[in-house]
């Protein structure tokens, strides 16, 4: 049994079937890369993990309980965060508040009316975010406002803003999506790190580099269906992966 | 650290403010604004923008309907002098407690939906009860004659302590200290700083900056694993007990409650006074509130010979027509000017006078300091 | 029967009303993304042409007449107005008609204030956040009916229906039913024909011009419109003053039902505002729909009957069905999805 099972999802959008019975088994400690042509369902599939859609049949299942019909913030508290395609992060307020936020959520759950004590008191939290901002090499900007950053900083601050959670499972939606290369290697790295200090991960991604350097497994959708699992270099010769997302092209 | 667990400037902030409400009649007396109705005024609409702020300013969302609780605590407030004391202790506590059982009510259903769809629910909701408030409820509110003290009021807790004050209709008093003039500011004022010193706390504290995630991206926060939606009702709900403590206030300086506090007009006021100091702000609510009522004392007061002695240094036919334009402004006019403000702050200045400070202290800090402005102005928080 | 017969056409001049100012803040919100708190000013600028064209039209030659003397023995003072001296028997018509004849005033100063208000305001709050949109054009209409209070006063101005129209239809008898039942004012149901028509007019201008179909694919999408070259600016431009003609029409001819005063356009704004709301926001059939339906719930809410087993509900009805939709069918009657949902 993996930390996130799923089984025999089906969601239809009209008369297009986004998902036709997928089923993943992702174990904890890994890195699973979850690939596909455009259109193939991928977003789809992350966004029943998230409380964001529901799947018409099927089960998501998720450390023992089932995630279907919850919304995202006790989704979240359960242990799962994500990372989105463009960073979603609190532009208006400073890099450091960006982090703690999600630090007090893992802290205090999902509601809590902390208004008479001082956050510059909260030193616990404080430091747990300056650590973390460190790791991801913005603590020199801890006091800036985060809508000003790059997009590769963005990024950076929004895997902290996810790893100050500690979380059981993380979840990249195109991590690298519009990163210049220099960006993309830099993002790459960061993950390796994470990834080494054993965060499950599940990565959709179209970049076939960034998959192919992060990934422990890999799961190949198309057309809504799961047509190949295995480990990288099983995947690298498959045929009927080649067939459907290359068509035919040599990787 | 200290006791109050505020920062450094934070106290000195808290204590120059306590200073300066407290001095007020002192400080503002050659503005002629010196005389305890307008300071009054000036520390119970302080109060109620204050409480707005901490909705609007930090969780972005835009009340059209905060005049409602203004109201019901002033109704509240009247009512609990008539049937329990003239003492304004309980008559604040209930107009604050019921100014925050409304606002749990509107803004549970309120807060279903965000953006122009809030306001228009507010909005709604608020001429809903001003339009109760003018024909149902009469028996509650006495329609459009306002609610008023009588005789025959019941006053059971004043009955029950021996307190008779006889065939006259009795001010309301704080154990003998009577709640008009001074007096009656200072009870305000004492309670204008300690609403102001709440906010501060909230700004400060990790709820305040939930708050401000939530006007930030909503979106974030659920995947964050936060709820938004009971933080932004906390928010409501606090400001509508601001709401009510003011209103409720303004029946312990003048024991009369009418609808027309309720009306849409005046839910638009406080947004005003919030946006003129600056939304968001802990200071800004504060000298919105009391630049929009010094204005409107000062200019509705001026009257055509007023004007005409203004421009007396013109010549004669100059001196009318200046008199004429600017009378169209000031007096019955006031709604004008006010309406303009309005448009000029939002156009020019939409953080309000606190940022209209900040460009000021800026531009003199490069033309002294020279180069370390941007960085300073780039880490300044939100005060 | 009879009786919902009679309050369904009750609610109709009224919700002609409201149809019409909707229809204008959905117009401005679906093209230009602006959400127009000044649109109730535009109504009651509109029906303020109408009473400065009977003032107009009021306008006396006084003439002494020396032959005849008043009781306190000066010469007796003939007024005649002016219009009647140059047009005669025509000019009396014009004068008789002042709130029809008004339309043609109120189109071309309507037109112009529609366009002074976007290029020299609105257009600079397209891209700034919906709260401040509100904040100024609120502003906005407390400044014009200020100015409009100093010039005509703070009392209501009656504007009488042309003669002709003043009386009462028996709409029962029209229809076939017993004649006396259903009496009802000529000039109301002639404000209902209007709107319809004005609504008409409007929706083949949106359907049958190429104007109107880039109007509708702005509406649709603003972003490819933009996209595709076409001058959107100047476009949005007219979209404006339309929608200002139309609220001021909606004003003129509301003059005969309700004496004009300053403040009845934030009155009216607050229900049309409620009105896209219940319609949907976005959505024009929605707008025109919904403005009828709270037109004629709102008079069966004031039925006695009604309000005898819901007392007030006359007074919250409106409000009451917009928080009921909202809450039910968050979009709206038809409404599309994504509009407004961040």
């Amino acid at each position: 049994m993996g930390i996130l099972t799923v089984n025999n999802v089906n969601k239809r959008f009209g008369g297009l079937k986004a998902l036709d019975d997928v089923n993943l088994d992702i174990h904890e400690g890994t890195v699973h890369a979850i690939i596909g042509p455009n259109g193939a369902g991928k977003s789809t599939l992350l966004n029943c993990f998230v409380g964001k859609l529901e799947p018409d049949t099927g089960s998501v299942v998720f450390d023992g309980t089932s995630l279907l019909g919850i919304p995202p913030h006790k989704i979240n508290q359960l242990g799962v965060s994500r990372v989105f395609q463009t960073p979603e992060i609190f532009g208006d307020l400073t890099l450091l508040e960006n982090v703690m936020i999600p630090a007090f959520a893992k802290r205090d759950g999902s509601f809590k009316v902390n208004g008479w004590s001082a956050v510059a008191n909260q030193s616990e939290v404080r430091d747990q975010a300056m650590v973390m901002l460190e790791d991801v090499n913005l603590a020199s900007k801890s006091k800036e406002t985060a809508g000003h950053l790059s997009r590769g900083d963005k990024r950076r601050l929004e895997l902290a803003m996810c790893l100050v959670q500690k979380p059981k499972l993380l979840l990249l939606d195109e991590p690298t999506a519009g990163m210049a290369r220099a960006d993309t290697n830099n993002t790459i790295d960061l993950m390796k790190t994470i990834a080494s200090k054993g965060v499950t991960m599940v990565v959709i991604e179209h970049d076939m580099h960034v998959v192919f350097s992060l990934a422990d497994r890999i799961s190949v959708l198309a057309q809504g269906h799961v047509i190949a699992e295995d480990i990288p270099d099983k995947i690298k010769g498959d045929p009927r992966v080649q067939e459907a997302y290359l068509g035919g092209a040599h990787l | 650290m200290n006791i109050l667990s505020l920062s450094r400037s934070d106290l000195i902030t808290l204590i120059c403010f306590i200073i300066a409400v407290l001095s007020g009649p002192v400080i503002l007396e050659p503005f002629g604004a010196g005389y305890p109705d307008l300071l009054q005024k000036f520390a119970i609409f302080g109060i109620f923008a204050i409480g707005f702020n901490i909705l609007f300013g930090l969780t972005g969302y835009l009340s059209f309907g905060h005049a409602a609780f203004l109201g019901v605590g002033s109704y509240t407030a009247v009512w609990t002098f008539k049937l329990l004391s003239m003492n304004p202790i309980p008559a604040i506590i209930f107009a604050t407690l019921v100014g925050g059982a409304f606002s749990v009510i509107i803004g549970y259903i309120s807060l279903r939906r965000s953006g122009i769809y809030f306001s228009i629910l507010t909005l709604a909701f608020a001429q809903m009860s001003y339009n109760l408030a003018y024909s149902v409820l009469t028996p509650i509110t006495n329609g459009e004659t306002g609610l008023q003290l009588a005789q025959s009021d019941p006053r059971a807790l004043d009955v029950a302590f021996g307190r008779d004050y006889g065939a006259v209709l009795p001010p309301s008093d704080l154990f003998g200290i009577e709640m008009t003039g001074y007096p009656g500011f200072y009870f305000c004022a004492t309670l204008l700083i300690i609403c102001f010193f709440i906010s501060m706390r909230i700004f400060r504290s990790p709820f305040g900056m939930m708050l401000r995630a939530v006007k930030s991206n909503q979106n974030r926060m659920n995947y964050t694993g936060l709820n938004t939606r009971p933080y932004a009702l906390a928010a409501f709900v606090i400001s509508g007990m601001f709401a009510g403590l003011a209103g409720g206030l303004l029946a312990v300086t003048d024991p009369l409650a009418g609808a027309e506090r309720m009306q849409w007009t005046a839910s638009g006021e406080v947004v005003l006074m919030t946006i003129l100091g600056g939304s968001g702000t802990l200071l800004g609510p504060v000298i919105g509130a009391g630049a929009i009522k010094y204005f409107e004392n000062i200019f509705s007061a001026f009257n055509e010979t007023i004007l005409l002695n203004a421009y007396s240094f013109l010549p004669e036919s100059l001196q009318h027509m200046m008199a004429s334009v600017s009378s169209l402004f000031v007096g019955e006019g006031w709604h004008l000017t006010l309406g303009a403000l309005f448009m000029l702050i939002v156009i020019f200045l939409p953080g309000g006078l606190m940022e209209g400070f900040r460009r000021i202290k800026g531009m003199i800090g490069r033309i002294g300091g020279g180069g370390d402005v941007s960085s300073k102005s780039e880490t300044a928080p939100a005060e | 029967m009879d009786a919902i017969l009679l309050q369904i056409l009750n609610g109709l001049d009224k919700g002609g009303a409201y149809a019409l100012i909707a229809l204008g803040l959905t117009i401005i919100f679906g093209t230009l993304g602006v959400v127009n708190f000044a649109h109730g000013a535009l109504f009651m600028l509109g029906a303020f042409c109408a009473v400065s064209v009977k003032a107009i039209f009021g306008l006396n030659k006084i003439t002494l007449d020396p032959t005849q003397l008043t009781a306190w023995g000066t010469p007796l003072e003939i007024r005649q107005p002016y219009v009647e001296i140059w047009f005669g028997d025509f000019g009396r018509l014009m004068m008789e008609y002042s709130v029809p004849v008004s339309i043609l005033v109120a189109i071309p100063v309507m037109l112009l204030v529609g366009i002074i208000m976007e290029r020299g305001l609105i257009r600079y709050f397209y891209k700034r956040p919906h709260a401040e949109q509100i904040l100024v054009t609120f502003g906005l209409a407390i400044v014009l009916q200020e100015i409009v209070k100093s010039i005509f006063g703070a009392n209501p101005i009656p504007q009488p229906a042309p003669d002709t129209m003043s009386g009462m239809l028996d709409f029962g008898a029209v229809i076939g039913m017993d004649a006396g039942n259903v009496v009802y004012p000529a000039w109301r149901l002639f404000y209902f024909i209007f709107s319809l028509s004005v609504i008409g007019m409007v929706f083949a201008f949106l359907r049958f011009t190429t104007f109107g179909m880039v109007v509708r694919a702005g509406m649709a999408d603003r972003e490819t419109v933009g996209l595709l070259g076409i001058d959107i600016d100047k476009k949005f431009t007219i979209v404006f003053g339309i929608a200002a003609v139309v609220a001021g029409l909606a004003g003129v001819m509301y003059t005969p039902i309700l004496s004009p005063d300053y403040h009845m356009g934030m009155d009216f704004l607050v229900l049309s505002f409620v009105v896209v709301v219940v319609g949907g926001m976005g959505s024009l059939p929605g707008a025109v729909a919904a403005g009828f339906l709270l037109g004629i719930l709102q008079s069966f809410a004031s039925m006695n009957e009604v309000k005898n087993i819901l007392p007030g509900i006359d007074q919250i009805i409106i409000y009451l069905i917009a928080v009921v939709i909202l809450l039910v069918r968050p979009r709206g009657l038809m409404g599309r999805k994504g509009v407004m949902e961040n």
